[in-house]
């Protein structure tokens, strides 16, 4: 299943790449594959912003503005003028994960 | 009374998922079962329905499956029973150590994107439960949702443990670690399926039953109010079936979109909700009598307040999915909240006017 097009916010400078791997080992959509010893992308709109890619890049090839995916998160964001977090603890948005 | 005491102080309290302890060179650690018990059981279940998710939990710390040694593997965990009932469940059979984070009780993936699965909460317990002594390897596997909270290159700097990513799924640990600690495409990509969408909806379906009480109240006293007072018989008769039509909105929303996801064209979490709210209408207004199909306002308030609705709460959903991301669902917001207020706002108006006309007024 896939989501939204062109939305993501995903940004990778192949020049960068070390070819460690990691982001292959951490994106649970598939979103890279190695190809020359080197990240590549296959389809940025399987990304949904997760940020385990850029959190585990070392050498500052990968960046996303990760967030959560869920209205509920978004909404008391919006209404409370803070960052969207998942909020799993509390009862606002009790829908969430 | 005094041995009462001393026990109490003495004796650390066993967990019942507790099978036995184990002594290691830094003190004895539990030995936990790949069995499931009865109240584990039930434990996943009440879990699921939301009945006490928010305080699932078990100790942080490390635990023990089979017969561990020096040389065997590490699996970190959440402090989310279910996650960890789950992890011990596919182990059966290993020899292994299990060590869970504090993660206030919350799931992995979840824990890593609030920060309570995290780096730090990682070297600070491998620190405080010896890990360096309790084996002489240094890899650590953690799960790969926890990637989204775990710099693995840090950890390694400040413990000297290598971390793997193992798969997305408990399941696969066992081929996973046949391969050599190599996954393949299919273990690390997260999945939808079918199944996974049904377990979601009860969550789904609580919190927007929670808010139904509103909606009745208010469709009843607007049935209800007359130039004399609220009656009890006019708000019963009128507003009935549109109490009807609410819970088939959010039986739409909150039931059928979720688990029809991949069927329902368009890519829009809010125009999948549109849709079969739309449809659930088309099935449910003619088992109506003159009651909503007699007055055209009613029926073009009807029409546009219920699917509205059922697109509303789709858009839920998003928080339970495993595909959607920030961007996206920021995008459908921001067309989707001023469409949905304005079709409140207009439906709204349309219940006034036939009240109005209703009162005889005009």
């Amino acid at each position: 299943m896939k989501y939204l097009v062109n939305v993501t916010t995903l940004q990778y400078s192949s020049d960068k790449c070390a070819g460690c791997g990691r982001c292959v080992e951490v994106c649970p959509r598939g979103v890279f594959e190695m190809r020359d010893k080197r990240a590549t992308i296959t389809d940025s709109d399987l990304c949904m912003e997760c940020g385990a890619c850029a959190k585990n890049c070392d050498f500052g090839a990968l960046s996303v503005n990760a967030g959560v995916g869920c209205a509920a998160a978004i909404i008391t964001g919006l209404l409370t003028g803070s960052e969207p977090t998942c909020g799993c603890s509390d009862s606002v948005s009790g829908s969430c994960c | 009374m005094q041995t009462m005491q001393t026990l109490k102080f003495v004796k650390k309290e066993v967990p019942h998922y507790a099978a036995g302890e184990i002594s290691t060179p830094v003190g004895n650690v539990f030995r936990v079962s790949s069995d499931w018990s009865r109240a584990d059981y039930w434990g996943m279940i009440k879990s699921r329905v939301g009945a006490f998710r928010m305080n699932y939990a078990v100790a942080p710390g490390l635990y023990a499956v089979g017969e561990p040694t020096k040389g065997s593997d590490i699996f970190v965990s959440a402090n989310y029973k279910l996650s960890f009932d789950i992890l011990r469940r596919e182990l059966k059979g290993f020899n292994a150590w299990v060590l869970v984070l504090d993660t206030k009780s919350i799931n992995v993936w979840c824990a890593a994107g609030k920060g309570t699965f995290s780096t730090n909460e990682l070297i600070s317990r491998m620190a405080a439960v010896k890990l360096d002594i309790v084996v002489t390897h240094r890899r650590i596997i953690v799960p790969q949702l926890g990637a989204v909270g775990v710099n693995a290159a840090e950890v390694q700097k400040k413990t000297g443990f290598r971390v793997f990513f193992g798969p997305v799924q408990a399941k696969d640990i066992p081929s996973y670690v046949k391969a050599g600690y190599k996954k393949t495409k299919e273990m690390s990509t997260i999945r939808f399926p079918i199944l996974d969408r049904i377990i979601l909806t009860p969550m789904e379906v609580n919190p927007a039953m929670k808010k139904f009480p509103w909606f009745a109240g208010g469709v009843l006293i607007l049935f209800g109010l007359q130039p004399s007072g609220v009656l009890f018989r006019n708000a019963w008769s009128g507003g009935m079936p549109f109490l009807a039509l609410g819970l088939n909105t959010v039986l739409a929303g909150a039931f059928l979109t979720p688990v029809l996801l991949p069927f329902v064209p368009f890519r829009s979490f809010a125009i999948k909700g549109w849709i079969i709210g739309l449809l659930s209408m088309a099935v449910v207004v003619p088992l109506f009598g003159p009651a909503v199909r007699g007055n055209i306002l009613l029926l073009i308030a009807s029409w546009l307040f219920f699917p509205a609705m059922s697109s509303y709460i789709a858009l839920q959903f998003t928080g339970s999915t495993t595909f959607t991301g920030m961007s996206g669902v920021k995008k459908e917001l921001k067309i989707g909240i001023p469409l949905y207020l304005s079709v409140a706002g207009i439906s709204l108006v349309l219940m006034m006017v036939y009240k109005i006309r209703e009162w005889g007024i005009l």
